[in-house]
């Protein structure tokens, strides 16, 4: 039990003031931004709410919000089973676990943009390992920056590449935590490897599942450096999602009102879909 | 072997082609990688690392990433040991909530940030200083260190405290003698989770700097659009890079299942 100590307080002033700092302010300028109308010369103008209403109803939000609906929900069905399906069939003890560990976990260190430049140079029609490979050995024609069905699979591609390994790592640390009795229990009562991982591992999975889930949603969600680095947003807007039309909003158009208000909606949007999963997913805890 | 095991050997074959690719590309010449398709660099030269080493607006860029990348893990722990050890050990009042309130920071968007962040720092005159990168990064990797950190100590036993009081420890000196020693795994996986977070953003990290603190991946980004292309140099720099995550994730490899097996939900 934890004692009842308002001194807690104290030790918790350092990080409240520094993430106070860079969260609070910022947001206040934001939600500043959002109900005025700006002409230059710092001049600002009351405006209501109706950067909200025309976001709301604008096309070209919508359209970045499915795309970026459709890309995260491609990447969590891709990436989920198939990094709890590396983790199951990892060995889990050995010489071989940490070079695993540690080769798995390579992507995960690689600076975002070097992470959409190298996909970039290993794409390339002619000249890149994936582009030659597929155009003048396998035949398929492939060709990123024109054709926006090929710039779609390869930021997916690119993304599970990139995130798939924090999946296999959390669900390993799951997967580890399971003691050697439950499956000497499961092997004396004749349960087949879908039972097991059905009545045990799954079970025993599901907090770091839960974690891996939502933090692959927000990571998705406000994507922006590597589709940026890869595509550009294009060809055309096809693979302009929700963070990379937000930037050419704020900072290539210099519109600040309404980018702000669209900031506002898609932070909302996060933490609604966020708060959802977690409810879901943890409300058998309760 | 076990076919199963074909699965994690497929997988990391699948991560180590495009890396292989780009090492392969900065060992290249610029006439070599435009001249057509090669799987091995025919004409090896090292002229890409060279300039690399040799110029200082790439390897100033090394520096500073990693000066602000210290930096802010040496700040988010400093910061988030206290924090974790309440949240793991008393009641307050909003608790929860503030715990809750802490994680809501890693889910907002960067590209939202951006320029209210340029204002800021540069408000305060922070602009283009390694401080404020290691400050901004705070936002996401504080949140994080104290939810790893407080998984940690709250895996260690409240007897550890009581006997240190008993034994006549102050506070402080329980807390920096006995207790951060024994969570010493939770403290380095804290500190790899924030160096890999500061080391891999870019766009807060190019939205406050412009000279004296941009970091190594921006001046790649730069180099990519003034220069045409010098995929060759692009390569080798994207290379470099990889390395300090690798080595930081050698000495971490033991911990870093664990460090996700205990932080709480």
């Amino acid at each position: 039990m934890r004692t009842v100590n308002q001194r807690g307080w104290l030790f918790v002033l350092p990080v409240l003031l520094l993430v106070a700092f860079n969260a609070l302010v910022p947001l206040m300028t934001v939600v500043n931004y959002s109900v005025q109308e700006t002409f230059g010369n710092n001049q600002f103008f009351w405006v209501g709410l109706r950067w909200f209403e025309e976001i709301l109803q604008s096309e070209r939000f919508h359209a970045a919000l499915g795309r970026q609906m459709l890309f995260t929900v491609t990447i969590l069905i891709i990436e989920i089973p198939l990094g709890v399906a590396i983790a199951l069939a990892m060995p889990r003890r050995g010489f071989w676990v940490p070079v695993c560990l540690v080769l798995m976990s390579l992507p995960l260190l690689i600076p975002w943009n070097v992470v959409g430049a190298m996909w970039n140079i290993f794409t390339l029609p002619d000249i890149g390992l994936l582009g030659y490979t597929l155009n003048n050995v396998l035949g398929i024609d492939y060709n990123m920056t024109q054709d926006p069905f090929a710039a779609w699979i390869t930021v997916i591609v690119m993304d599970v590449w990139h995130w798939t390994s924090l999946v296999v790592l959390l669900s390993y640390a799951g997967l580890i935590s399971i003691p050697e009795a439950y499956y000497q229990a499961a092997k004396i009562d004749g349960a087949s490897n879908w039972s097991v991982f059905r009545h045990i591992q799954l079970p025993k999975m599901k907090r770091v599942l839960t974690i891996a889930v939502l933090l692959r949603f927000m990571d998705s969600f406000n994507i922006y450096t590597e589709p940026f680095v890869l595509t550009g947003g294009g060809p055309g807007n096809s693979t302009t999602l929700l963070s990379i039309d937000l930037v050419k909003v704020a900072l290539g158009q210099f519109d600040l009102g309404p980018a702000a208000a669209m900031s506002l909606i898609y932070f909302a949007i996060t933490l609604a879909v966020s708060w959802l999963f977690y409810t879901l997913m943890t409300r058998d805890d309760r | 072997m076990k076919p199963r095991n074909l699965v994690p050997i497929i997988y990391i074959l699948f991560l180590l082609l495009p890396i292989y690719w780009l090492i392969a590309m900065s060992f290249k010449t610029t006439n070599e990688i435009l001249g057509g398709f090669s799987l091995f660099p025919q004409d090896f030269t090292l002229d890409n690392y060279r300039t690399i080493f040799t110029e200082p607006v790439w390897y100033w860029g090394y520096f500073n990433s990693i000066l602000y990348v210290s930096l802010n893990t040496v700040i988010s722990l400093v910061a988030a040991l206290p924090a974790a050890y309440a949240f793991s050990r008393y009641s307050f009042i909003g608790d929860k909530h503030l715990f809750f309130w802490l994680l809501t920071n890693r889910m907002a968007p960067a590209a939202v940030f951006a320029l209210p962040f340029f204002q800021l720092y540069s408000s305060v005159g922070l602009f283009d200083t390694h401080l404020a990168v290691a400050l901004a990064h705070c936002l996401f990797n504080i949140p994080l260190a104290v939810w790893i950190l407080e998984g940690f100590m709250s895996s260690v036993p409240k007897e550890l405290d009581e006997t240190a009081y008993v034994d006549g420890y102050s506070f402080h000196r329980f807390f920096i003698t006995v207790f951060i020693p024994s969570i010493k795994a939770g403290v380095g996986v804290a500190a790899f989770f924030c160096f890999m977070f500061s080391w891999v953003e870019l766009l807060l990290a190019k939205t406050l700097t412009a000279v004296d603190a941009k970091p190594i991946a921006a001046t790649m980004t730069r180099t990519a659009s003034s220069a045409g292309y010098e995929l060759g140099l692009l390569a080798a720099a994207g290379v470099l890079t990889i390395i300090p995550g690798a080595i930081v994730i050698y000495f971490v490899r033991n911990y870093i299942a664990k460090g996700f097996a205990l932080g709480r939900v």
